[in-house]
């Protein structure tokens, strides 16, 4: 494929300055997402420390180009906020393995002056939001899940990513769930063709925009919202619980996902638990089920295997919602897939 | 060498000569072939990337033909892409910055040039060389974080009191969007237009400005009446720098033009252009035809600088011919 020769070339480049540096040493060349670039980046750091001789090379390029990358053997693996699709996966000459790593989540955050404490926000609001048609504040769809609470009738401005990412991904994946209407008009991807709104370029775009215009509700990060005490909303889940986005309730939806098939391709946004905040989405290692050199094979499975187990506890300091144990005891198993 | 003693003869002088022409002539040669190759690279560079963005974007121009140009949809999730939101932002928001960093620009190069006292205009040119120095998404954080506010506080709220009649100052004020992103722009392409315009100023010959004063004429006549037009060419090329720099620019445009593909007569409006929407989605993008459509988008943007800077030279030729022919060596 010629498209993915400029990729190629790059990445072999990088391999080349990478291997020259440290002859002698097991080295591993990976790319992809870069929501969960601090988890790994401290998990390869921490195993690099306790196994010296192994250096993983990380590469935070999108989830798009770990999956062109990798497709392309050009890393030893890959990572991505999305699953692959079934396209995706037949393009692939050797089985692909999806690993979930950490959780990811996606909050409304809105700018009302005068407004105290936490919006309460339904499914049909923010998908009415979205669609553009919810226009004012004092809407009954907003009004009617906060009682009590003196809603102006400003317009409302739409904000939300525009570049392409994960926690649009997530957004949309729920949205979609949510509102037939928006699967038909929009649909769930990294970018989605918005039918109103402005954009802004990262979180950090995004929040910028929200906090300068009053009147203005977008979603961001749960990672970005924590780390920059934004204010965010609750969000009815299934059950008809209005919850607040934390890492207790995101891991809650990983372990209500009903079923978890065997290659861990899942959406969990709209999940059945009482506890479970809706709009949340793992995110994913991609490894090759075949590694052709057996001590690139036994590493990266001996790391998936620390990472499940004490690679862990780095999760929450970084803000990361941990995996469920039933998730981790079921991709323990998996591990013996990798040959 | 082995020569005979008496060896100064008149021959073996011219054959000395001779030498010496050889080997200026070598040297030539050499020179030649170095800045032959020097050019000829840069023509490679040109051509194979016209290529390679001709290549990798097949599957789109299979399946959107000349429609690509034309259509106002970017959908990723269905597959449906068009151009023209991007092709209009790109113009328009270039179209505003050039409108205020060309008399700008110009104007602060004519008086740098012609008017400052000499130490004046060296200090201020050199602060204006930083400008052109600073990094991009530098000027896109302070164009989100001081004038996006001041744009939708201030600036639009006054430009709709006073000239809302005009419907590119309709609609409701965001901060963000066309005029915005090409205000900033212009901020990122003055220091291109002053810093060329003032040297060919200064490039003038001093005779002319003399010959001007000589006839009666006050310095600001010579100044705009001689020197100015004879360095109109330069001046020419100076904005034409700053064109290609602002249809170009990724960064701060990305950061403060609202990103939504929409075409829209309302300068404070959000749009799209080109540039951005390659940095924002080219990462992210999964899927052939869509990475092959952002590819295109490349070759779109080639493909414009190329027409709007032919029109450019066809300006230049036009304006010359029935100019005053008056033009520095």
């Amino acid at each position: 494929m010629r498209r993915v020769k400029v990729f190629a070339v790059l990445g072999a480049l990088l391999a080349v300055a990478t291997f020259a540096t440290a002859a002698g040493q097991i080295l591993l060349n990976a790319a992809g997402a870069t929501f969960p670039y601090p988890i790994y980046s401290k998990w390869f750091d921490i195993y690099h420390q306790s196994h010296g001789n192994v250096q993983i090379n990380y590469q935070s390029i999108g989830s798009g180009g770990g999956i062109r990358q990798l497709l392309d053997k050009t890393v030893d693996f890959g990572a991505s906020d999305g699953p692959m699709n079934d396209d995706q996966l037949k393009q692939a000459s050797i089985p692909i393995l999806h690993f979930p790593t950490v959780l990811g989540a996606a909050v409304p955050s809105y700018n009302l002056p005068g407004i105290q404490g936490e919006l309460n926000f339904t499914p049909e609001a923010l998908a009415g939001i979205f669609l553009g048609k919810v226009a004012t504040w004092n809407d009954p769809a907003i009004a009617s899940a906060n009682p009590g609470v003196k809603l102006p009738k400003d317009d409302i401005v739409v904000v939300h990513r525009s570049d392409g990412s994960g926690t649009t991904y997530i957004w949309t994946d729920y949205l979609s769930k949510v509102s037939p209407e928006w699967e038909k008009k929009a649909g769930k991807g990294t970018s989605v063709n918005w039918p109103v709104g402005l954009g802004g370029k990262g979180n950090e775009g995004v929040s910028a925009l929200i906090q300068q215009t009053p009147g203005s509700i977008g979603y961001i990060e749960l990672i970005f919202a924590v780390q920059n005490k934004l204010p965010y909303g609750k969000v009815k889940n299934s059950s008809g619980a209005f919850i607040k986005a934390d890492l207790v309730s995101v891991s809650a939806a990983a372990a209500a996902a009903k079923s978890m098939p065997d290659d861990f391709r899942v959406s969990i946004t709209n999940p059945a638990g009482k506890d479970a905040y809706p709009i949340s989405s793992f995110t994913w290692l991609l490894i090759p089920s075949k590694f052709s050199d057996p001590t690139k094979r036994d590493t990266v499975k001996d790391f998936l295997k620390w990472m499940m187990t004490d690679g862990q506890q780095y999760c929450e300091p970084l803000a990361y919602a941990k995996l469920p144990k039933e998730v981790v005891v079921k991709e323990m198993k998996a591990i013996a897939q990798i040959q | 060498m082995a020569t005979t003693p008496n060896a100064a003869t008149p021959s073996d002088f011219t054959a000395h000569a001779q030498t010496l022409q050889r080997r200026k002539a070598g040297a030539d040669e050499v020179a030649h072939l170095v800045t032959l190759i020097a050019a000829g690279i840069l023509l490679l560079i040109a051509v194979l990337l016209v290529y390679q963005l001709w290549i990798l974007s097949a599957e789109s121009r299979a399946k959107f033909g000349w429609k690509f140009f034309v259509t106002d949809t970017w959908d990723p999730v269905a597959g449906d892409f068009g151009a023209l939101p991007f092709i209009y932002g790109t113009l328009v928001t270039s179209a505003v910055a050039l409108f205020i960093a060309v008399p700008l620009g110009v104007g602060a190069a004519i008086f740098l040039a012609e008017l400052a006292p000499p130490k004046l205009s060296s200090s201020l040119t050199f602060v204006s060389d930083l400008l052109a120095a600073v990094p991009s998404v530098i000027y896109g954080l302070l164009g989100v974080f001081l004038l996006v506010p001041l744009m939708r506080k201030t600036i639009q709220p006054a430009l709709k009191s006073t000239l809302g009649f005009l419907p590119i100052f309709k609609g409701p004020s965001y901060g963000i969007g066309f005029l915005t992103a090409g205000i900033v722009l212009a901020i990122m392409i003055v220091p291109f237009v002053l810093s060329v315009s003032r040297e060919v100023l200064m490039a003038v010959p001093r005779d002319q400005r003399e010959a001007a004063l000589g006839l009666g004429a006050t310095k600001w006549e010579s100044t705009w009446k001689v020197v100015v037009p004879a360095a109109r060419i330069g001046i020419f090329g100076s904005v034409f720098l700053a064109l290609a720099r602002a249809l170009g620019e990724t960064m701060a445009v990305t950061m403060v033009i609202g990103n939504n593909p929409r075409i829209s007569a309302s300068l404070f409006s959000p749009g799209y252009s080109i540039a951005s929407v390659l940095a924002n989605e080219f990462s992210e993008a999964t899927g052939n035809l869509y990475l092959s459509a952002l590819i295109e988008l490349g070759l779109v943007l080639f493909l414009l600088t190329f027409v709007l800077n032919g029109l450019a030279r066809l300006l230049i030729l036009v304006t010359t011919a029935r100019g005053s022919g008056v033009l520095p060596s």
